[in-house]
């Protein structure tokens, strides 16, 4: 590890006032182990646990997520588990209890890909070193996305969470010190095209503060199904976040999004529409799911991704839906 | 992490090492790969650690250095830190608690859980100088005086283990789940207990002793 100074924000103001050769740290679970491997050698970390990002709150506008909640807590709070299951489960199928009790939802949003070039500094990768090349195309891609996948990099991006929050129309609020902006994130999460170190729309000196979540009453009958090659405490192969709006057996509204298949967290908007106005059940999950890897790119290793997806969305919308009809 | 470039060094050169014990000579080499070896202790553990030789680019400024002080088990203990320690070369190079394992370093095994205000971590990637203020328990903070902690105690009952080395991290952590409540059955248990790997397998009476142990929760 390169060696860093260390200091502790007093005020939010104080934090984003650091410079750009500083990083923010909450749980660090992610931050310290890439500063072991030497993929980021910040040369100050600036601690950010005394900010008052805190708090959940939930009301007629929206679900409201401090972003230095840790992911344990959040997972179980009642009001998620009721009205947002997809996301207390996605949180729930992350990591490990012990991570999940030190990493913030700040930074899991923040948190870098797990492909193994990009960790490993001995490797040429575009999104460590941009121009560097990427080995992953002709190498290891088992792991990596088949949507999203640019001519510089098809890293997957590794949260869970983040599929949850951009299927459910989720906000993020960023401050900095011009002062603060709400993005969608969706939006936030960037392609990798040429440019595949940049990951996020947000500035070095910026902090993500709070996650907002539209307040929809049809989110409760929402689910997160995760695939991956042993049944806990691993990323994704291939994910599900899925939420419908029911009217008796008819679908009136749905949102979709996939994870482990794509270079960001990835809507499946085609999708949800393909199923508004139809009636619940397995012919109708399997013609609308044929559109979601219409743009897909598979790889040497991962062709089996495109089926997989497909498997994936219909067994999540069934456990959603399935039983209704 | 960059290998220092005399790793040999420090046990070759001195005659007084000659009948270094085992744990000595394990923990020059774990310091010197933690690269803390140029600090000084001014804490409890003095005798324990050696000066060796660093490669350059490794030597922490003395400016950079932080004074901590952490709350172990019930104890103050005061330091002064690289700000790149993490907690757990602290507690093991620095403070002697070696009950508290280095598995793989990097957040992966559970070896190195430790809790703290109650809550379970790994250690490994908890940097010391963000452990203050926070009320930290080791494998060694468990028992009263002779007297075995619960979970401690099913874990021998149960034979929870084989060769021990993930033992401290598994019962840790088995402590924090039954504090969780997430030992409703024994898929649950499972599944919070995934963040800690043994590679002895002793999983399925790992799983007995924390369901053991659960039985009189009031204790734990």
């Amino acid at each position: 590890m390169k060696a860093f100074n260390y200091k502790l924000a007093g005020t939010t103001e104080e934090a984003t006032s650091a410079g750009t050769q500083s990083a923010f740290i909450a749980g660090g679970t992610n931050l310290v182990d890439l500063m072991k491997i030497d993929v980021m050698d910040p040369k100050e970390l600036v601690d950010i646990n005394q900010l008052p990002m805190r708090g959940i709150a939930l009301d007629n506008a929206g679900l409201r997520i401090g972003a230095l909640e840790r992911m344990a807590y959040v997972a179980e709070r009642p009001e998620i588990v009721e009205h947002f299951p997809v996301i207390s489960q996605a949180l729930l199928k992350s990591a490990s209890a012990q991570l999940r009790n030190m990493a913030s939802i700040g930074g899991n949003l923040m948190q870098r890909t797990r492909c193994g070039y990009f960790r490993d500094v001995m490797m040429p990768c575009n999104k460590r070193v941009p121009g560097s090349g990427c080995p992953a195309f002709a190498g290891e891609n088992r792991m990596h996305a088949i949507l999203g996948v640019g001519d510089a990099c098809c890293a997957t991006h590794p949260s869970d969470l983040a599929v949850a929050l951009v299927a459910l129309d989720a906000t993020i609020n960023l401050q900095g010190p011009k002062g603060s902006r709400s993005v969608k994130l969706d939006d936030f999460y960037l392609l990798p095209k040429d440019t595949p170190d940049r990951e996020h729309a947000i500035e070095p000196d910026e902090l993500i503060t709070e996650v907002t979540v539209p307040n929809a009453s049809w989110y409760r009958r929402s689910a997160y199904l995760k695939i991956r090659d042993r049944e806990s405490y691993e990323f994704a192969l291939c994910s599900a976040a899925i939420a419908l709006d029911l009217d008796g057996s008819k679908i009136r509204d749905a949102r979709i999004a996939a994870g482990g298949v794509g270079t960001k967290p990835w809507r499946l908007p085609d999708v949800a529409e393909a199923l508004i106005g139809k009636q619940v059940g397995q012919s109708t999950f399997e013609r609308a799911v044929e559109l979601a890897a219409n743009d897909a790119r598979p790889l040497s290793q991962n062709a089996f991704k495109v089926t997989l997806l497909k498997r994936t969305l219909v067994r999540a919308l069934m456990q959603v839906g399935g039983g209704v009809a | 992490m960059r290998k220092p470039d005399r790793l040999s060094a420090p046990c070759s050169t001195n005659p007084q090492d000659a009948g270094s014990s085992r744990r000595h000579f394990i923990s020059q080499l774990a310091a010197l790969s933690a690269g803390l070896s140029v600090v000084t202790p001014i804490a409890h553990g003095a005798g324990e650690t050696t000066k060796t030789e660093r490669a350059p680019d490794q030597s922490p400024d003395e400016s950079s250095l932080v004074d901590i002080t952490l709350r172990v088990n019930g104890t103050t203990r005061k330091l002064r830190v690289d700000p790149r320690v993490t907690l757990l070369d602290a507690l093991r190079e620095r403070l002697d608690l070696v009950g508290t394992k280095k598995g793989c370093d990097q957040g992966a095994c559970g070896a190195c859980t430790v809790l703290l205000d109650g809550t379970r971590v790994v250690s490994c990637l908890t940097l010391a100088v963000m452990a203050q203020g926070k009320e930290i328990t080791t494998i060694e903070g468990l028992a009263q005086a002779e007297e075995l902690h619960p979970v401690q105690a099913a874990f021998v009952k149960c034979d929870g283990f084989q060769c021990g080395y993930c033992t401290p991290g598994q019962i840790m952590s088995a402590v924090g789940c039954i504090r969780e409540g997430h030992i409703k059955s024994d898929a649950e248990i499972r599944e919070f207990m995934s963040g800690n790997i043994c590679r002895c397998g002793a999983y399925p009476n790992i799983v007995d002793a924390i369901k053991l142990a659960a039985e009189g929760k009031g204790a734990i």
